[in-house]
C-alpha cells in the first residue's frame, strides 16, 4: 500500500491529560501515518463528524477521565449510525482491566493501557486496518 | 570553603586515583554504561569531591534553615518542630460519599484535607450539563452549588482543619462556597486556613482544565489575591504548580524553570493590578512533583527554594522575608506508577516520599499503588498514608534539618539545576514572559519534546521501568478496584433540580447580574461571587455569566 | 456504496471517500469526476496563507462560520507538510476549528503535502474540484506560506488573503517582495496586540508602490479569536469577487486554470503511457547504456516516447 494510513487522534471526555495523545500522535507520524489531531474535550458527535470528513482509517481515542464506558461505545455507535462503521476504533488511557471486555464487546478493537509501547499500538493498527490498496 | 591550595591537592590526588585505581578496575570490569545521566540529562560523574563546590560560599549560598536564601528550608527547626502536613488528595462520587472518606482520613491521623473535584466542576459545568455525561463524580467529587459544599464539610470544623482545593479556572467560586460554609458554621474568614490551586498558566500548558482566556483569568487571580490579603489572611491564594508540568513529561529542570516563570508572571500581574508585593507574596505557595531520581529530586527542591528567594528579593525588591520563602506541597509522581505489578508502586512511592522529606516539603501526598489502574481503594490509600507515617516516625529522616546538605553530589546538583533553570527563565523573559511563551507554544513544545524523548528511551530499554520493560511476569488482572457508583450522576441531577425549584430565583437572578456587571467593569469580583453562591446560584450559572463576558480559551497546539 | 449517487445526493461520507480515492490517484475517482464535471464551476475559491502562528485557522473558522450563517455551504481544505523522511504528518489545523465540527454546512478536510512542493498538497486541486461538484459555495484553501510557497495558492484561488500579525517586523520586510503581489486582501490578525496599527500602516505603504494592478488590496485588522473584524473581511472578499468578475479577470483566470490543468494532466498521461509501454528491465537497460556512455540521455528520451508518438498523432 503506497498511501499513508490516516488516523484521527482524539480526546473524548473532559480531562486535560494529553501527554499520551500527543506522544502517540508523534509516534504515528514517525511511523509514516497522517495524523489528524483534534485537541481536548471532544464530544462523541464532534469526533465522529471529524472522522467522517477526514475519511480516516483509524479513530484512536485517549481518555483518562474515567468516562470511557460511556463515551467510547458512543463513538462506535454514532459511527455505525452514520454509515462509517468501517473504521478501526482503538482506545488508550487509564482504563481498568475489568472494563476492557465490555469495551471490546461494544466494538472497540483494542485498548492500550499505561505502559504499552507505542510500537505495539502501531503494529496493531498496521495489521488490523482496512485500507484498499 | 577550602583554599585554592587544598583544592589543588585534592585535584592531584583525584587524578592519581583515576589513573591508578579507576583505570585498572575499568579495564577488568567496565562500567555499566559509557555515560551516566539523570532523567533530566544532567551528566552524573563517577564521584564528587570538594572540587565540585569550589565556587560555593556556605553562608551566602546555603546558610541556615529559615534564613535567606533558604536552601536548607524555610523554617529554622523544620520537622523537629512539627512534621509536614500529611495531606491525601481525595474525593469521588457525590458530596456525601467524599465527606465519609474525609472523616475516615482525619480519623487515621491525616492532618489536612485535600479536595479533588470532578472534571465538570473543574471546568465550570453543573452535573446536569450535557458535557458532564459520564464524568460526574469520576475523578473527584461533584460540586454544583453551595448545597453540595455544605454536605461535603458536614461535621468537619473549618477552623480546625486546613483544606487544600485543587481548583483552578473556577477557583474564585469554590473559595466563595468555602467561605459561605464556614460562615454557616460560625467560622469567620480570618480563621480559615487552606489553599486553592488557582494556577491557570499551567492549565494551558499541562493540565487542560482551563475555561477563560489568559487576560480575564489573570484578573480573577489578582482579584483573589487582593480579596484574601484583606479578608482571609491565612489563605494560600495560589499553589503555583510544577507537578502537572512534570507529569506532562517535563524534566526536573523544566519543572523548576516553568513553575517559577509562571510565579514571576503572577507577581508581575498582581503588581500591575496595584498590589504591593509584600502584601500578597507571603501567601504564594508552590506544588512540586517527586519523581524517580532520588538525589536529583532533593536537589531540585533546594534549588527551587534558593532561586525563588533570589527572584523575590532581587527582581521584585520584596522586603518581607516571608515573601522570599518558597513553601511547597509535594505529590509523588503519578506518571512513574506502573499498571504492571502494581504493588511495586508502594516502593516507588516510598522513595519519592523520602525525597520530598529530605527536600523540606511543607506537605505531602503519597500516591496509591493502584492509581495507574483506577481511583485508589481505601486500603491502598491507607498504605500510602502509612508510608508517610513510617518515614516520619521510624526512619529518623526528619530528625535533623536538610540532612543531605554538604554532600558534594547533592550540592553540585543543586547548583546545576539552579543554573539550568535560570537559563530557561532568561529565555522565557526574552520571549516576553510566561504568558507570551505559552501563547507562542514554546513551553508546550519543550515539554512535548521531553515527553517524546522519554517515551523513546523507555521503548529502547535505555530507561528501565521495573516490571514494565524489564522483569515482567505473567499476571492476573488486579481485582477489587474502586468503582464509582453510576447512580451518582442521577442523584446529582435530582439534587440540582430540587435546588432550582426551592431557592429564591429572583435573588439568584439579581446576584448573577451583579456578577455580570462586576465582570464587565473593574471592581473586585469576589464579593459578588460570594453573594451569588450564597443565593445558591450554581457553579455552572456563575461560570456561564463569566463565559459570556470573558469568552472561552481556545487551545493552541504545536506538535 | 455508490459514491457517484452519494455525491449527487449530498452524502458527506461519499464526499469524504471520493476525496480519499482521488488523493490516492484511483482511476474510479477520476471516472466519477469526469462524469460529474459539468457540475463544477460554481464554487468560489478563497486562499488563506501567511506565516505560522498568525491565526490562519482561527480566521478561516470564523469566516466559514459567518458564511454558514448566511446559509452558504463551505468546504475547507487545510494543508500541512508531510515529513520527507517518514511520509507521516501531523495535521493539526482542525484544533482551531472545533466549533465547526458539527455545522452541517461545513466540511473540513486536512491534507498532508505527500511530497508535493509549493505549499499545497498533492490532492488539493482535485479535492477542490470534488467539493465544487458537491455544491460548495465557497472553498477555503489554507496553507502556511513564508516567502515563495504561497505563489501556488494565489495561482489556484480566486481571492487570496494574506494573514499577518503584529510583531513580525523583520519577516514582513523579508517577505514583502513576494507577498505584495499575492494578497488580494491583507489581514492583520491579533490586532489587539501592540504594534497592530503600525503593521497595517507598513503594509499599506508598501502597497502604494505596487501599481501593476487596478485592484488596490484591502488591509483589514481583525481579532479572529473574538470575532472582531470578520464581517469586514467578508465584505472585502465580496468586493474583490465583484471586481474580478466585472473586469473579466475571473473568466480569464478560470480559463488559464483550465489550460494549466489540461497541460498538467496531459503531462501525467504521457508519463503513465510511457511507463506502461516500458518495462522496468527495459528502462534499466537504457539507463545502463547511458551510464556506459553508449548513448546520450537526449537521444534516449526521444527513443522512449517513440512508441506513443504515433498514438498522439492519431
Amino acid at each position: 500500500m503506497d498511501r499513508p494510513i490516516r488516523v484521527l487522534v482524539a480526546k473524548p471526555g473532559l480531562d486535560g491529560h494529553d501527554r499520551g495523545a500527543k506522544v502517540i500522535a508523534r509516534a504515528f507520524r514517525d511511523a509514516g501515518m497522517e495524523v489528524i489531531y483534534t485537541g481536548l474535550r471532544q464530544t462523541p458527535e464532534q469526533i465522529v463528524e471529524a472522522a467522517i470528513q477526514e475519511d480516516v482509517d483509524v479513530v484512536a481515542l485517549s481518555i483518562l477521565s474515567g468516562a470511557h464506558n460511556t463515551l467510547l461505545p458512543k463513538v462506535v455507535q454514532l459511527l455505525k449510525e452514520k454509515g462509517a462503521g468501517d473504521k478501526l476504533v482503538v482506545g488508550g488511557g487509564v482504563i481498568p482491566p475489568d472494563d476492557i471486555p465490555y469495551l471490546k464487546s461494544q466494538g472497540i478493537a483494542e485498548i492500550f493501557t499505561p505502559g504499552t509501547p507505542t510500537s505495539e499500538s502501531i503494529e496493531f493498527i498496521k495489521s488490523h486496518v482496512r485500507v484498499e490498496a | 570553603m577550602l583554599s585554592k591550595d587544598e583544592i589543588d591537592k585534592i585535584k592531584r590526588a583525584r587524578e592519581e586515583w583515576e589513573e591508578k585505581s579507576v583505570s585498572k578496575t575499568i579495564s577488568r570490569f567496565p562500567e555499566r554504561k559509557p555515560k551516566f545521566a539523570t532523567d533530566s540529562g544532567i551528566v552524573v560523574k563517577r564521584v564528587y569531591t570538594p572540587e565540585d563546590l569550589q565556587g560555593q560560599d556556605y553562608l551566602n549560598d546555603i546558610g541556615f534553615p529559615g534564613e535567606y536564601p533558604y536552601t536548607r528550608g524555610v523554617q529554622p527547626t523544620m520537622y523537629r518542630g512539627r512534621f509536614w502536613t500529611m495531606r491525601q488528595y481525595a474525593g469521588f462520587g457525590d458530596a456525601e460519599e467524599s465527606n465519609v472518606r474525609y472523616k475516615y482520613l482525619l480519623s487515621q491521623g491525616q492532618t489536612g484535607l485535600s479536595i479533588a473535584f470532578d472534571l465538570p466542576t473543574q471546568i465550570g459545568y453543573d452535573s446536569d450539563h450535557p458535557l458532564a455525561e459520564g464524568e460526574v463524580g469520576k475523578v473527584g467529587v461533584a460540586i454544583s452549588s453551595l448545597a453540595d459544599m455544605e454536605v461535603l464539610f458536614d461535621g468537619i470544623p473549618l477552623d480546625k482543619v486546613s483544606t487544600s482545593m485543587t481548583i483552578n479556572a473556577p477557583a474564585a467560586i469554590l473559595l466563595a462556597m468555602y467561605i459561605a460554609v464556614a460562615e454557616k458554621q460560625g467560622v469567620p474568614m480570618d480563621k480559615l486556613d487552606g489553599t486553592i490551586q488557582n494556577d491557570i498558566l499551567k492549565e494551558y500548558v499541562a493540565r487542560g482544565t482551563y475555561i477563560f482566556p489568559p487576560a480575564p483569568s489573570m484578573r480573577l487571580i489578582t482579584d483573589i489575591f487582593e480579596f484574601c490579603s484583606k479578608n482571609v489572611p491565612n489563605w494560600n491564594t495560589i499553589s503555583i504548580s510544577g507537578y502537572h508540568i512534570r507529569e506532562a513529561g517535563a524534566t526536573a529542570v523544566q519543572e523548576v524553570a516553568f513553575t517559577l516563570a509562571d510565579g514571576i508572571a503572577y507577581v508581575d500581574a498582581a503588581i500591575k493590578a496595584g498590589l504591593d508585593v509584600d502584601e500578597f507574596a507571603p501567601r504564594l505557595s508552590f506544588f512540586f512533583n517527586a519523581h524517580n531520581n532520588l538525589f536529583q529530586e532533593v536537589a531540585k527542591f533546594r534549588a527551587a527554594r534558593r532561586l525563588w528567594a533570589k527572584i523575590m528579593k532581587e527582581r521584585f525588591n520584596a522586603k518581607n522575608p516571608k515573601s522570599w520563602q518558597l513553601r511547597f506541597h509535594t505529590q509523588t509522581g503519578g506518571s512513574t506508577l506502573t499498571a504492571q505489578q502494581p504493588d511495586n508502586n508502594i516502593v516507588r512511592v516510598t522513595l519519592q516520599a523520602l525525597e520530598a522529606v529530605l527536600g523540606g516539603t511543607q506537605s505531602l501526598h503519597t500516591n496509591s499503588r493502584d492509581e495507574a489502574l483506577s481511583l485508589p481503594t481505601e486500603d491502598s490509600v491507607r498504605i500510602a498514608l502509612r508510608t508517610q507515617q513510617i518515614i516520619a516516625y521510624e526512619s529518623g529522616a526528619a530528625d535533623t534539618v536538610d540532612p543531605l546538605a554538604g554532600s558534594y553530589y547533592v550540592e553540585a546538583l543543586t547548583d546545576e539545576i539552579e543554573k539550568r533553570a535560570m537559563e530557561y527563565i532568561k529565555k522565557i523573559d526574552d520571549l516576553g514572559g510566561a504568558p507570551k511563551a505559552i501563547e507562542k507554544g514554546y513551553i508546550q513544545k519543550e515539554i512535548q519534546d521531553a515527553a517524546y524523548e522519554y517515551q523513546k528511551a523507555v521503548e529502547s530499554g535505555e530507561i528501565v521501568v521495573v516490571g514494565m520493560n524489564k522483569f515482567q511476569i505473567e499476571e492476573e488482572p488486579p481485582k477489587n478496584l474502586l468503582k464509582v457508583d453510576p447512580a451518582v450522576a442521577e442523584k446529582q441531577k435530582a439534587r440540582l433540580a430540587r435546588l432550582k425549584s426551592e431557592r429564591d430565583n429572583n435573588r439568584v437572578k439579581e446576584a448573577l447580574s451583579g456578577v455580570e456587571k462586576a465582570a464587565k467593569g473593574e471592581e473586585n469580583l469576589m464579593p459578588y461571587i460570594i453573594e451569588a453562591v450564597k443565593a445558591y446560584a450554581t457553579l455552572g450559572e456563575v461560570c456561564d455569566v463569566l463565559r459570556s463576558v470573558f469568552g472561552v480559551y481556545q487551545e493552541s497546539v504545536i506538535l | 456504496m455508490d459514491i457517484k449517487k452519494g455525491i449527487i445526493d449530498g452524502d458527506r461520507i461519499a464526499l469524504a471517500k471520493l476525496i480519499t480515492m482521488a488523493e490516492d490517484g484511483k482511476k474510479e475517482a477520476m471516472d466519477i469526476i469526469k462524469e460529474l464535471y459539468h457540475r463544477t464551476g460554481n464554487a468560489y475559491l478563497i486562499g488563506i496563507t501567511g506565516p505560522p502562528g498568525v491565526g490562519k485557522s482561527t480566521l478561516t473558522a470564523k469566516l466559514a462560520r459567518a458564511y454558514s450563517g448566511l446559509g452558504k455551504k463551505i468546504g475547507i481544505i487545510a494543508c500541512d507538510p508531510t515529513s520527507p523522511y517518514t511520509g507521516g504528518a501531523i495535521l493539526g489545523d482542525r484544533i482551531r476549528m472545533q466549533e465547526l465540527f458539527t455545522d452541517p454546512n461545513i466540511f473540513i478536510r486536512s491534507m498532508g503535502s505527500r511530497g508535493h512542493l509549493g505549499g499545497l498538497s498533492r490532492g488539493t486541486r482535485v479535492a477542490v474540484r470534488i467539493m465544487d461538484i458537491f455544491g460548495m459555495d465557497y472553498i477555503f484553501i489554507e496553507t502556511v506560506g513564508v516567502g515563495q510557497s504561497e505563489v501556488e495558492i494565489a495561482d489556484t484561488a480566486d481571492t487570496t488573503i494574506m494573514v499577518l500579525a503584529p510583531g513580525l517586523g523583520d519577516d514582513i520586510q523579508a517577505m514583502k517582495a513576494g507577498i505584495m503581489e499575492i494578497g488580494d486582501i491583507f489581514v492583520v490578525n491579533k490586532a489587539d496586540r501592540e504594534g497592530a496599527e503600525k503593521t497595517a500602516r507598513e503594509i499599506d505603504t508598501m502597497l502604494d508602490f505596487n501599481e501593476k494592478s487596478t485592484w488596490r488590496p484591502k488591509v483589514i485588522m481583525t481579532v479572529a479569536q473574538d470575532n472582531k473584524g470578520i464581517n469586514d473581511v467578508l465584505h472585502a472578499i465580496e468586493e474583490h469577487m465583484k471586481y474580478i468578475k466585472d473586469s473579466g479577470i475571473f473568466a480569464s483566470k478560470r480559463k488559464e486554470h483550465i489550460k494549466e490543468e489540461i497541460l498538467e494532466l496531459a503531462t501525467q498521461n504521457i508519463m503513465s503511457e510511457i511507463m506502461t509501454g516500458l518495462s522496468k528491465e527495459e528502462l534499466l537497460g537504457i539507463v545502463d547504456k547511458v551510464a556506459k556512455r553508449e548513448i546520450d540521455p537526449y537521444s534516449a528520451s526521444i527513443d522512449i516516447i517513440k512508441p506513443i508518438k504515433g498514438g498522439i498523432q492519431k
